[in-house]
């Protein structure tokens, strides 16, 4: 499937520019990545005693796969509210930039904010990809359309994906199951790992795993962040000293 | 599995929506009130982004070493060589995510089945 021209009368109604934008969840692989990674976290939350409501409105509302497991790991060993809210708001800072650099895309002259907000809170990684590689090729005047047309598709994939996880956690052989709870740390890390362009980023993931059984040690309650903030200190100080040697 | 219990509680909803929500939300929304006047590359993000990337590795990490519900039913030794395998193809593979992610999978199930 290609896209009509800029110039098609294709584009001319916002509800065409939203269908398109929904069909186009068909041109990417991350899809599938996305479905097996909701499929994971839906199976996550099953096993570690969460609601198939709670799941599905974690999806809804928070999108951000990072942030869910983040959330559910956390509180389903015991975590405090506040000590997983802290870990969850700094996984989210990397938000802040994404909307940054994604709504200038779509916006013209006479674009209001409001119209923004669904691209605002449909920001993720997965569609921040796809925005800089299918925008160009939409009309500026229905890029809001379009978006929110590619972003309603994930979100449905993904909901999708969680209620199948949920209820294969819930039925199948402990072996299936645990094939299913293992599809998250892999596509997580994969996917970060494609993602990981510079050294800095390199350096934080490896060393934030390795890290974190040390951080767990201590016992402290906040493992996640303590291990955080280390590794992630210590990769800016390998970027910094990189860029004062360069 | 019965309907009050795919609906869970109000309080895990509560907790939801303070741990999570909130915390997603504010980062968005502030990108959307004070977008334009911030730098992508300066210092302060780049730091910001390892720490976010190291707090998800600690995350992936944790479901690893201390597994929860039916991966705990899997011996350590067959865990972490489930993801050095995946680790091994995802780097062979050009960084293919699929292929990494299947390898893993495939380590694992195979060890699980030798070991019966």
């Amino acid at each position: 499937m290609a896209l009509p021209p800029l110039d098609s009368p294709q584009w001319q109604s916002p509800w065409r520019a939203f269908a398109w934008g929904l069909r186009s969840i068909t041109q990417t692989i991350l899809t599938v990545v996305l479905f097996v990674t909701y499929l994971g976290i839906g199976a996550l939350a099953h096993d570690s005693h969460f609601s198939l409501l709670w799941a599905l409105c974690s999806t809804l509302f928070v999108w951000a796969g990072p942030a869910q497991i983040i959330l559910i790991t956390t509180l389903g060993s015991g975590a405090t509210i506040i000590q997983s809210a802290i870990a969850v708001t700094v996984s989210a800072i990397r938000l802040f930039p994404m909307v940054v650099s994604v709504l200038p895309l779509m916006r013209t002259p006479a674009t209001k904010r409001r119209e923004l907000f669904f691209a605002a809170h449909l920001t993720a990684v997965t569609l921040w990809v796809e925005c800089h590689r299918f925008l160009p090729q939409v009309p500026r005047e229905r890029r809001i359309a379009f978006v929110n047309g590619l972003g309603f598709g994930l979100v449905s994939v993904c909901l999708t994906a969680n209620t199948v996880g949920y209820f294969l956690a819930a039925n199948l052989t402990q072996t299936l199951g645990a094939a299913i709870l293992l599809l998250t740390p892999l596509s997580f890390l994969f996917s970060t790992a494609r993602n990981s362009r510079e050294v800095a980023d390199v350096v934080a993931l490896a060393l934030g795993i390795l890290l974190y059984p040390l951080a767990a040690k201590m016992n402290s309650g906040l493992d996640i962040l303590v291990s955080g903030l280390v590794a992630g200190t210590i990769a800016y100080g390998v970027h910094w000293w990189r860029e004062v040697r360069a | 599995m019965s309907f009050a219990q795919l609906i869970g509680d109000w309080h895990a909803l509560a907790v939801l929506f303070v741990a999570g929500v909130v915390p997603n939300q504010i980062w968005r929304m502030l990108g959307l009130w004070f977008g334009g006047g911030i730098d992508e590359g300066s210092e302060l993000l780049v730091w910001v982004r390892a720490v976010a990337t190291a707090i998800l590795a600690g995350v992936i990490a944790q479901i690893v070493v201390e597994p929860p519900g039916a991966l705990a039913s899997v011996p350590d030794a067959l865990r972490y060589g489930a993801v050095g395998a995946g680790l091994v193809v995802f780097l062979l593979t050009r960084r293919s995510i699929f292929a990494g992610v299947v390898a893993g999978e495939v380590f694992m199930l195979a060890g699980k089945w030798w070991l019966g």
